[in-house]
């Protein structure tokens, strides 16, 4: 019988306990990020789709040695590139990266020994049409530029 | 117009949960067969949300399989990662820093956190407590986000390289770090007094669903699950890895066998993992985080090796036969949570649809991981 | 003339009570999300107007908006009357309420026994809901919903006589009018004023639990269970359909809230003894439903058994002994 009392009177007590609890939170400032009104800055490391990096004169640092390309665990990246006359080297024509598949793992910066590729912060990306992430990465490179 | 339905009174009916119902947290789908409100038979249908990573293992390079095992339980996945480059080092025997290691045990046990806290919040929620899930949303968030500035992602980390780390930590995540412990703590004292005294949460967990040690041997259970019916064990114990053994921490264990129990478990796994967590911040050397000669193509000798890892969910095993080559001749997965939901379809038998529920919201589950 | 003159009343009464119980259901949702939300520490609705006070109109528009969908082998009548009825008693009963002295749309000396009869039929639109349509879910539903009503309007009738004993009236305006003054004449507070019950405060909390029960309201929300039920008893509801059960929910909240507020709060007595009226019963009342929302998003959800088990092991009990004791009481007072 006592325990009957006793099971009422702390079942009820852990109740206000419960209550005293998000009557405290009601009353804590909100944390919410409201995101499209705000953003957080990304942390530095952060790892969005990949981009070329331009050197000193705006230019890719790529030089074709298809590293990224035998990196990528699920064949994303496209290169082409051609030999213009008087040039020793091949220069690039088309760095395609197929977001749909990439699973940002950064294996292709890894891989990369000119530091021609890293990661970008960008991370507004839906889209409705699957051609939008097909990205022109050489094409972005070019725009940036000017 | 069809005809109205008569039900006898020991007659049965089925009652389909899933494949998208609110409680199987993902493409799981339970059968029950149903006496009113008890459930008389129940058989959980997998394999909605199966994406062959095994294969995968096969098909591809050691390194570009690295990301996969972030896919598997995405909650925590850091220790899944642990146990891939684990067994991959292990095979090749490349020597990892002792800096690397220390780096890696810390990160597991934070991720570790996040995933119990997730775990917890979402069983709550199951029970109907949405606010409790709120609360431990944001101490996640702030593991999140700390995790987020070391490795470059929030949830699908590709952090741990053959040999040590992608790249280091800073002082502002050991300081983020240092500044979480006491954090953790605070909250953890509130999560106690808002839920594990709660009449109403107590009323409906203990003695929910019991689980004998025989049957979790029977059906390979391990981790919590195991933990909470009297099992001690825990592979950072009985099977040592990386620097684990240098760490003084207890595994905490329960005899009772309920949902109670394997909801305590998972609260005292938390307290247990701060600890390693700080001491690993007070021991961390000084040092290189990748070994001198990093092994640039990773070859390892013909064999055939294992590594188990105690994941968030229970005893993560990888089985890796290299034939020498670039890629593996064959890379079992043994996951934690594919054992753990096997002993559903026994041991919910003859409990309320409610309590079974609850019970399955115990297990901590996590479907990607129960498909690979 | 005269008969005009009382259809015009009746038709002004109407309206204005149900655009007070519309009023109410929309905007306690608005109210129910924003508490949500700041106990959670996240801001809840916000875009829509200031303080996303907009939100309930066009949440609103936008089921009106919706295909009204009858699933196949559905019962169509009864289909159709459930959400009806879902709104239907708590309109009606609010022809009895009395919002202060002279604010009553129809005064009756059985007041209160109107309110009860027309609060049972509320269970009877989840057990139509469920059973019409033709869904396993909403079936399980209506069956744990009509248990559990059985269940507490046994003690919730139980405490009320004790009420009705001390005032020695069912008409809901005298019940008032003796708690009439200051805080310590209400009916909660024993000693002075007409109750010189010392177990008030205790029939108050059981009737407050059973009035939680009685409207389907956390943690006693088992008939709209997500994690098991999916969405209870309104599962194949959709557009308006949903709407009016939504809506029906905090009518009945407020009826409820309401009533515990004229049994034993004082009604629309102010606690300082200084200017009574309806703004003070409508302090009170929302001070109750404001109440009801923070047990909503602090306790996780009981089970249909313990459920079960506190009304019959002791809520029947306590309640029990708590009428004997209070008739013990009034004789020896």
């Amino acid at each position: 019988m006592i325990g009957y009392f006793q099971e009422i009177f702390t079942g009820l007590w852990s109740l206000f306990v419960g209550m005293s609890i998000s009557f405290k939170e009601f009353f804590s400032p909100v944390v919410t990020v409201e995101y499209p009104y705000e953003t957080v800055t990304m942390a530095p490391r952060f790892r969005g789709h990949i981009d070329l990096v331009p050197d000193e004169n705006g230019a890719t640092k790529c030089v074709l040695c298809m590293a990224c390309e035998r990196a990528c665990p699920s064949g994303c990246i496209t290169i082409e590139g051609e030999k213009k006359e008087g040039e020793k080297k091949k220069t690039l024509t088309l760095y395609q990266l197929d977001f749909t598949r990439c699973s940002l793992c950064g294996c292709c910066v890894e891989a990369c020994n000119f530091e021609a590729i890293d990661f970008s912060k960008e991370y507004n990306l839906a889209s409705t049409r699957k051609e939008d992430f097909y990205f022109d990465l050489l094409k972005r490179l070019q725009e940036k530029r000017q | 117009m069809s005809e109205p339905i008569h039900l006898l009174p020991d007659e049965t009916f089925v009652l389909n949960v899933g494949p998208q119902h609110p409680a199987t947290h993902g493409v799981l789908r339970i059968k029950m067969r149903m006496h009113g409100e008890y459930v008389a038979e129940a058989e959980t249908v997998l394999g909605y949300i199966h994406r062959m990573h095994e294969k995968m293992g096969e098909l591809k390079t050691y390194p570009q399989f690295l990301m996969n095992l972030s896919r598997m339980d995405y909650l925590g996945a850091l220790a899944y990662c642990h146990g891939h480059v684990l067994v991959v080092e292990k095979a090749s025997g490349i020597q990892v820093p002792e800096r690397a290691e220390y780096i890696r045990v810390i990160t597991v046990e934070l991720n570790r956190i996040a995933s119990h806290l997730f775990g917890v919040g979402s069983f709550v929620m199951d029970l109907g407590g949405f606010s409790p899930l709120m609360y431990m949303l944001q101490d996640r968030e702030y593991i999140l986000d700390m995790l987020e500035a070391v490795t470059g992602a929030r949830l699908t980390y590709c952090y741990y390289r053959f040999g040590g780390l992608y790249n280091d930590i800073d002082d502002t995540f050991i300081a983020r770090a240092r500044a979480f412990i006491p954090r953790c703590r605070e909250s953890l004292k509130k999560y106690h007094r808002l839920i594990t005294e709660n009449i109403i949460f107590r009323k409906r967990l203990e003695g929910n669903v019991y689980l004998s040690s025989e049957m979790c041997r029977k059906y390979g259970a391990t981790g919590g699950v195991a933990r909470a019916s009297g099992i001690n064990f825990d592979v950072r114990k009985n099977e040592p890895y990386s620097v684990y053994p240098e760490f003084n921490f207890e595994v905490p264990v329960f005899t009772e066998g309920d949902s109670m129990a394997r909801y305590k478990v998972k609260m005292a796994e938390i307290e247990q993992s701060l600890r390693i967590i700080e001491q690993g911040l007070d021991k961390l050397p000084d040092g290189p985080i990748m070994p001198e000669k990093a092994p640039k193509i990773i070859k390892p000798p013909a064999g055939d090796y294992y590594q188990a890892v105690e994941t968030s969910k229970g005893s993560f095993g990888i089985r890796l036969v290299s034939d020498g080559s670039k890629n593996p001749y064959r890379l079992k997965l043994r996951s934690p949570s594919y054992s753990n939901v096997s002993l559903f379809d026994e041991a919910c038998v003859g409990s309320m649809i409610m309590d079974a529920m609850a019970f399955f919201g115990s297990l901590d589950l996590v479907v990607p991981e129960i498909d690979r | 003339m005269n008969f005009s003159l009382t259809l015009f009343n009746v038709v002004v009464a109407v309206i204005i009570i149900v655009a007070f119980v519309a009023m109410n259901a929309a905007y306690l949702v608005w109210a129910e999300r924003r508490g949500a939300g700041r106990i959670q520490r996240r801001p809840g609705p916000n875009i829509n107007g200031p303080f996303g006070l907009f939100q309930p109109p066009l949440d609103g528009l936008k089921l009106m908006a919706k295909q009204l969908l009858v699933p196949g082998g559905a019962d169509k009548v009864l289909f159709a009357a459930a959400p009806v009825l879902a709104m239907f008693p708590a309109i009606t009963s609010f022809v009895t309420i009395p919002f202060s002295d002279t604010l009553v749309a129809h005064n009756i000396n059985v007041g209160l026994l109107c309110v009860f009869a027309f609060a049972a039929l509320g269970s009877m639109s989840i057990l139509f809901a469920g059973w019409s349509s033709h869904n396993k879910y909403a079936m399980m539903a209506a069956v744990r919903a009509i248990s559990q009503s059985v269940a507490y309007e046994i003690p919730m009738l139980i405490t009320v006589i004790t009420v009705v004993m001390i005032s020695g009236s069912l008409d809901l305006r005298e019940i008032v009018r003796q708690q009439s003054g200051n805080i310590f004449h209400w009916n909660i507070f024993p000693l002075l004023g007409n109750s010189h019950n010392l177990l008030m405060p205790f029939s108050f909390l059981i009737f407050f639990i059973c009035s939680l029960a009685e409207t389907n309201r956390a943690p006693f929300d088992l008939s709209e269970e997500e994690s098991v039920l999916v969405a209870g008893y309104h599962i194949e509801y959709g557009s308006m359909g949903f709407g009016l059960f939504f809506m029906g929910e905090y009518a009945n909240i407020v009826v409820g809230t309401s009533l515990a507020t004229l049994l034993f709060l004082g009604g629309w007595a102010c606690p300082f003894g200084l200017f009574p009226g309806v703004w003070w019963f409508l302090i009170k009342v929302y001070a109750l439903i404001a109440t009801i929302i923070w047990i909503r998003w602090t306790f996780p959800r009981s089970t249909i058994y313990s459920l079960l088990n506190l009304s019959w092991k002791i809520l029947i009990p306590l309640s029990l002994v708590n009428l004997l004791l209070t008739a013990g009481l009034l004789k020896v007072f």
